[in-house]
């Protein structure tokens, strides 16, 4: 260390750094440099001050503005749902049975159903609503229940089988291994497949008209008040090989599906309702 | 070490230095004559166009130049862009790159002397300060003069109609990025949208500091094109030059030894730029020709030939100094290079003008849904769906009928609808969900892929667009 003294080549001052005789001039930075460092100081300290900033214990400092990034969506959401209050006062008062496919309300209804969809029903229908083993496939034209917007509404807002609403839809297949024998049961899951044109006065044919057609119907062709699926058709929902057709008539099926209703709002019922029935197979 | 610090130079020269100012002389001549007309074009463009009327139908805009960035579509007369017909644009640019290109080499920098923007409201600035301030002698006067009521007062006159022209130039821009007479209205009304005023706020800020006070330091210093210069002209270019051979050694017009230049400074007085072309080519000179004229002039009143500044080519000096005459000027703009670049441009044109006349009026997209690839029904039948988007890009609604090509067997079905057409509203994209399915046995059915065409057309004019897809059948 050496006293700072005023350099004779420059006329500037030196730091009074000394590294073995190299000795360094004194340049400050520039004053307006200087200045608004100094300046963005006091306005980082007047930030910290009026924003959520100091880490506490548990959360922060909440900043004398109030201002929270969870508060400012919570208001984008408030804009955007009071921006479709009127949408929504005219999804609750649409007659669903009667919905114009071409209007702006439906429009609307299917893209808000379609976000309700993705979050809520893909877990089981699938994203692409196309279902799976024991989960219906909701592009096509078979419905369990009904396929009309307010029979889809209902199936949603209820639910299927389940213990927690008293209007659920329900219905139950007993299971036949305690009721037939085994070659019985076989003999009618080998029936089954040549629905509707069997031999109705085979064996198998009498078996069916005495435990089946109660629910399926005398041909097969299911009810769907009961929600009995139809036999003479394409579509399996559990698969219709005759391994499985045994295995469903011998243990019987009991697909659950929640009631929605206890969880979404009226309009988003409505709204992925809308949607599932614009998939292809609304009737 | 002290040794070496001691050698150096007592005082060391600054590497700063203030700007020269210049004060521009009055001059006129041809080349200045083409520079008003420039001028008055060029402006009369940029300020006229928002105000031009084209009529599009009800829906869409009536202005004929629109950057409509809001719903995303740009305006120009009978054309329309798209967001995904951005490529035009790109188009443009590259046309306008090449274009440089072509000009630089040929004739130096006529853009930079004759349409910048900077250069024509630099020359607007001038002419307002003369008009105000008096001519070069005056100007200099007053720069040297203390600051006094009528210096006060000329100033603070010039500033004033500079701030009005920036004031205008900013104010300009803004009507070509909304329809003009509602934006004028709300502009008055203090109604407008914050933005526009922003807008307006820093190109008249621009355009005042640019053309009153910066001027020729844009060009030097902050301008990258004069950079550029170098790698587009070479030997052949035409540029303005002094023809030394001709006017050296400088001296009185009375002096029998001297060359043709009477070192009268004139070519120096009315530079915009504040440099002498007689020290040669240089970087700083944007080629405006206000010294060929200035020149002439001088030349015409001593009775001797004009031309001792003038268009020339660099590689014509020997020629001309062995009192050979120049090569034509065709020979100048007609070479390997220029050809070239004037075929690329026009190529590049070419197909601009192609795909915008062949590009369809009625558009479609074509998205098969893969989740999953087909739906069997309950009678067996395969079903495929697609979502279409399909594009008006009309000013009126139209009818758009959807037909399917491939296999015979096939029953289209649209969402919601029991037609095989839709309306599309004017300017706009709808998004159709479109079932095709194959009944129970076909061939398409029962394959795993079978093509498939769609079909679009207008039902009032017949035009028509398609595109071709896979229909997936439950076979594999």
């Amino acid at each position: 260390m050496v006293e700072p003294r005023i350099d004779e080549l420059t006329g500037r001052e030196t730091m009074g750094h000394d590294f073995d005789g190299i000795e360094e001039l004194n340049n400050p930075m520039p004053r307006w440099w200087l200045i608004s460092f100094y300046l963005l100081i006091i306005w980082g300290i007047g930030y910290t001050i009026a924003y959520p900033a100091w880490p506490m214990i548990s959360g922060a400092t909440k900043g004398l503005l109030g201002y929270s990034t969870r508060g400012e969506v919570a208001a984008d959401i408030t804009a955007h749902a009071a921006a479709n209050a009127e949408l929504v006062t005219a999804l609750l008062a649409q007659d669903m049975d009667d919905f114009d496919p071409q209007s702006d309300l439906h429009r609307y209804a299917a893209a808000r159903g379609g976000a309700v969809f993705r979050a809520q029903c893909s877990q089981c229908h699938g994203a692409g609503a196309a279902g799976g083993e024991g989960y219906p496939n909701l592009l096509d034209n078979d419905w369990l229940w009904g396929g009309s917007l307010e029979d889809v509404a209902y199936s949603i807002r209820h639910g299927i089988r389940n213990q927690t609403d008293d209007d659920a839809r329900y219905s139950e297949m007993p299971a036949f291994k305690d009721i037939l024998e085994a070659e019985q049961i076989a003999a009618i899951a080998a029936f089954i497949p040549t629905l509707p044109q069997a031999d109705w006065e085979s064996e198998a044919g009498v078996l069916f008209t005495d435990n089946c057609a109660s629910c399926h119907g005398d041909l097969g062709t299911g009810d769907r008040e009961l929600g009995a699926p139809n036999l003479a058709d394409a579509l399996w929902l559990y698969g219709g090989d005759q391994e499985t057709l045994v295995e469903t008539i011998t243990y019987s099926r009991f697909g659950v599906m929640p009631a929605w209703g206890q969880r979404l709002s009226e309009e988003d019922v409505r709204a992925v309702a809308t949607y599932v029935h614009a998939l292809g197979g609304g009737e | 070490m002290s040794q070496l610090v001691k050698k150096m130079p007592e005082s060391s020269t600054s590497l700063y230095a203030a700007r020269e100012p210049i004060f521009p002389r009055r001059v006129s001549g041809r080349f200045r004559n083409l520079k008003w007309v420039i001028m008055v074009v060029t402006l009369g463009i940029y300020y006229l166009t928002p105000w031009i009327r084209w009529d599009r139908g009800p829906n869409l805009p009536d202005q004929a130049v629109l950057v409509d960035l809001a719903g995303r579509r740009f305006y120009f007369f009978w054309i329309e862009i798209w967001p995904h017909e951005f490529y035009f644009v790109a188009g443009l640019l590259i046309m306008a790159g090449l274009g440089l290109f072509l000009f630089t080499s040929a004739l130096g920098r006529v853009w930079c002397g004759y349409t910048c923007p900077q250069t024509v409201w630099t020359d607007l600035f001038i002419l307002v300060e003369r008009w105000i301030e008096g001519d070069r002698n005056a100007r200099v006067k007053l720069h040297h003069a203390g600051w006094s009521v009528r210096k006060t007062r000329l100033r603070l006159t010039k500033w004033t109609v500079w701030a009005l022209i920036g004031l205008g130039t900013g104010g300009a821009w803004v009507f070509y990025f909304a329809d003009a007479p509602t934006l004028f209205r709300d502009l008055i009304n203090l109604e407008a949208a914050p933005v526009a005023y922003a807008t307006i706020a820093i190109l008249t800020a621009t355009t005042f500091v640019f053309g009153g006070f910066m001027r020729e330091q844009v060009c030097i210093y902050m301008c990258p094109w004069p950079r550029i210069q170098g790698a587009m002209m070479d030997n052949d270019t035409l540029t303005v030059g002094y023809r030394d051979w001709r006017g050296e050694p400088r001296g009185k017009a009375r002096d029998a030894n001297a060359g043709d230049c009477v070192d009268c400074m004139a070519c120096v007085n009315v530079c915009p730029m504040g440099i002498d072309i007689r020290d040669g080519q240089q970087m700083e000179c944007i080629t405006c020709a206000l010294c060929i004229d200035a020149c002439d002039d001088v030349m015409d009143k001593l009775g001797r030939d004009r031309g001792l500044i003038d268009y020339l080519a660099l590689s014509d000096a020997p020629r001309e100094e062995a009192g050979e005459k120049p090569r034509p000027l065709w020979h100048h703009v007609l070479r390997r290079r220029t050809v070239l670049y004037t075929a690329i441009w026009s190529l590049v044109g070419f197909a601009m003008v192609y795909a915008l006349f062949m590009r369809p009026e009625i558009e479609m997209t074509v998205a098969p849904v893969r989740n999953p690839t087909f739906v069997t029904l309950s009678d067996g039948s395969i079903r495929n769906a697609y979502e279409l988007r399909l594009r008006n890009k009309h000013g009126a609604e139209r009818m758009f009928g959807i037909h399917v090509n491939g296999d015979a067997m096939w029953v289209l079905g649209l969402e919601g609808s029991p037609y095989s057409a839709v309306p599309v509203a004017a300017n706009e994209t709808l998004k159709l969900r479109v079932y095709v399915t194959a009944p129970v046995g076909s061939v398409s059915a029962q394959a795993a892929e079978t093509p498939l065409r769609f079909w679009v057309d207008d039902l009032a004019n017949g035009e028509r667009a398609y595109k071709n897809t896979i229909f997936n059948g439950s076979g594999s």
